[in-house]
């Protein structure tokens, strides 16, 4: 038994407080965008939510060479570019692509300028691997706090916004006569959605921001029929996802010989798409009492 | 001639239009429409397509300013979205991945506008449950909305912008997509529910026949230009040649009503029946 135990969790794994962190952090960056994830999946966002973490890589990047932390820079970069998609933006589908098309294209570039200059600046030079792929074990005390403080923003202003947000989704026509302003209503989610690709870029990183944000989300919808249960079993995925990914990537340290562990990112994001690929396995829609896949025939429907 | 329903008694104004005009991209689409609709009254809005349905509920919502004239509810002029006015929009398909159960976007008819978390209660689940009933949608009540027909996710609809208890009904072609029996079900359950709850009901179609049973006034929408008035008021040749613009028959055979553009006019189409009916 206790071998087993040893086996799982390699010596000095609860002791260490990068790993502390690293799990505090984790679970709320992981509850936060799977539930805003869960509402980005229903609106068919999920480019705009992209677009957003390429939008971070150019906030993140820059606040290196200015010497801000990068958090700052995820979340400002975001902010300001969820406000220029919106303010391109539109109302019709196709003008919302567009507009997001047009923001990540040009944070791209900005973002490849900015990420050229930190890594040939001499006090920046990990700049690339800390942008695009996170760094959830080198987080200091007071970047926690941050986390923290935006991740308790992000999860107050989508409970407020919950369930004029949640009727605008399904119908804008049902939700306008019922004197909701969805325009309000769809900038104030962008802004949720441009904090939590913020607090995930700095955990697993930009790149890789995405995928906790859909991931979960996508797989919970295939499993559960109301909202309560979606957010619920969103949050679980992405923080099991999460804190399994912690312990695998510092597990991995012991595994080779040259002392060198794996990313952590690459654990949690393999993970979050092998809970999405079980979520379609008969046998699990069989225990959740989910009809089968509604996604094999969906009907096109105009957004 | 057809049998008429009395007007209901004791009727108050619900709904008024003043000489409404809408001009979208340089056309004229409402040309001075003017009508008043009383408490529990049952109305047809009929017209073809492109006659200016869609626009003139949109009008009546809020969700489109009239360019001049003054929509008017109850004594009180409109405000941007209403409580009082329910509203199922035309081809309002339901998106099959959105997790909500019927009886969960019947809530959202509740409560839906506010801010914060919902909250349970047994006095909410009571309210929804029983509409539930009222629309016969209970044996659905736990299955995905998106998942269900076109028809059960109308009746859903239907609960959801009566639960909050509306003074006036509106739907868009809610008979578009049903086959006749369905459409049968659905207007009578709508017929039942303007009578128990009082509230009047303004269903847009393009096919008068199915309403005759049903309506109490019918407002006549052709070329943006509107007339109102029972049935019997409305649907002559003299009134719906003036709206038309050019001469129109009216024919009535087996207890029905065919609209047919008369000679001289070009086109012999149907205006507001199927031409099948016609020809054979
Ligand atoms: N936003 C708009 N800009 C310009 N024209 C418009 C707009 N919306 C509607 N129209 C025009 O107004 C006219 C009336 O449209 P409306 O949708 O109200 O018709 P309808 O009676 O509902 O037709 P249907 O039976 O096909 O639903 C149409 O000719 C349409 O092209
Ligand atoms: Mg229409």
């Amino acid at each position: 038994m206790h071998q087993l135990y040893t086996a799982v969790f390699e010596p000095g794994f609860f002791s260490s407080e990068p790993v502390r962190v690293a799990l505090g952090v984790g679970a709320m960056v992981a509850i936060v965008s799977a539930l805003v994830g869960v509402f980005t999946v229903i609106r068919g966002q999920s480019f705009g939510g992209h677009a957003l973490t390429d939008v971070a890589t150019a906030g993140g990047s820059g606040a290196l060479l200015v010497g801000m932390s990068p958090l700052s820079g995820f979340v400002l970069g975001g902010v300001l570019g969820a406000g220029a998609m919106e303010m391109i933006g539109v109302r019709r589908a196709r003008g919302r692509d567009l507009a997001t098309g047009i923001v990540l294209g040009a944070a791209t570039g900005v973002a490849a300028l900015f990420l050229y200059l930190d890594t040939t600046s001499g006090a920046t030079t990990g700049a690339t691997q800390q942008i695009l792929f996170g760094s959830i074990f080198v987080i200091d005390g007071s970047t926690v706090h941050y986390v923290e403080g935006f991740g308790s923003l992000a999860l107050v202003l989508l409970g407020f916004i919950y369930r004029p947000l949640l009727l605008s989704s399904i119908n804008t026509d049902i939700a306008r006569a019922r004197g909701i302003s969805v325009r309000l209503v769809g900038t104030l989610y962008m802004l949720v959605l441009a904090l939590s690709v913020g607090l995930s870029s700095l955990a697993i990183g930009t790149i890789l921001s995405t995928a906790l944000l859909i991931g979960p989300a996508a797989a919970a919808l295939r499993l559960t029929k109301r909202m309560g249960w979606t957010l619920a079993v969103a949050a679980s995925i992405g923080v099991g996802a999460t804190w399994i990914g912690v312990l695998l990537a510092y597990d991995s340290y012991y595994w080779g010989s040259s002392g060198n562990g794996w990313p952590v990112s690459f654990f949690i994001v393999g993970l979050v798409f092998l809970a999405y690929l079980a979520s379609g396995l008969p046998v699990v829609r069989a225990v959740t009492g989910r009809r089968m896949p509604s996604d094999l025939n969906v009907p096109v429907v105009e957004r | 001639m057809t049998a008429e329903r009395p007007a209901p008694p004791e009727q108050s104004v619900v709904l008024a239009l003043e000489a409404v005009d809408v001009w979208l991209s340089g056309r004229r689409i409402l040309d001075s429409v003017s009508f008043e609709l009383g408490t529990g009254e049952f109305v047809g809005l009929i017209g073809s397509n492109g006659a200016g349905k869609t626009t003139l509920l949109r009008v009546i919502l809020g969700l489109q300013r009239p360019t001049s004239g003054r929509v008017l509810l109850g004594d009180e002029a409109r405000s941007r979205g209403n409580r009082s006015i329910g509203y199922v929009p035309q081809k309002a398909l339901l998106d099959p991945d959105v997790p909500l159960r019927a009886r969960d976007l019947v809530g959202l008819g509740i409560d839906g506008d506010r801010f914060g978390m919902p909250r349970r209660s047994a006095k909410r689940a009571g309210a929804i449950e029983e509409m539930l009933h009222a629309v016969g949608a209970q044996h659905y009540a736990d299955a995905r909305v998106g998942e269900l027909s076109g028809g059960e996710q109308q009746r859903v609809l239907i609960a959801h912008a009566l639960i909050s208890r509306p003074r006036l009904l509106l739907l868009d072609e809610p008979l578009a997509n049903l086959d006749i029996r369905s459409g049968q079900e659905i207007i009578e359950l709508l017929e039942r529910i303007a009578k128990e709850q009082a509230v009047t009901v303004l269903l847009s179609a393009h096919e008068i026949n199915p309403l005759l049973p049903v309506m109490n006034r019918i407002v006549y929408l052709a070329a943006g230009r509107v007339a109102s008035g029972t049935t019997d008021e409305v649907v002559r040749p003299e009134v719906l040649s003036k709206l038309y613009g050019h001469h129109v028959d009216v024919l009535r055979v087996h207890g029905r009503i065919l609209v047919v553009s008369g000679p001289g006019s070009g086109d012999e189409e149907t205006l507001s029946a199927s031409p099948a009916l016609v020809v054979g």
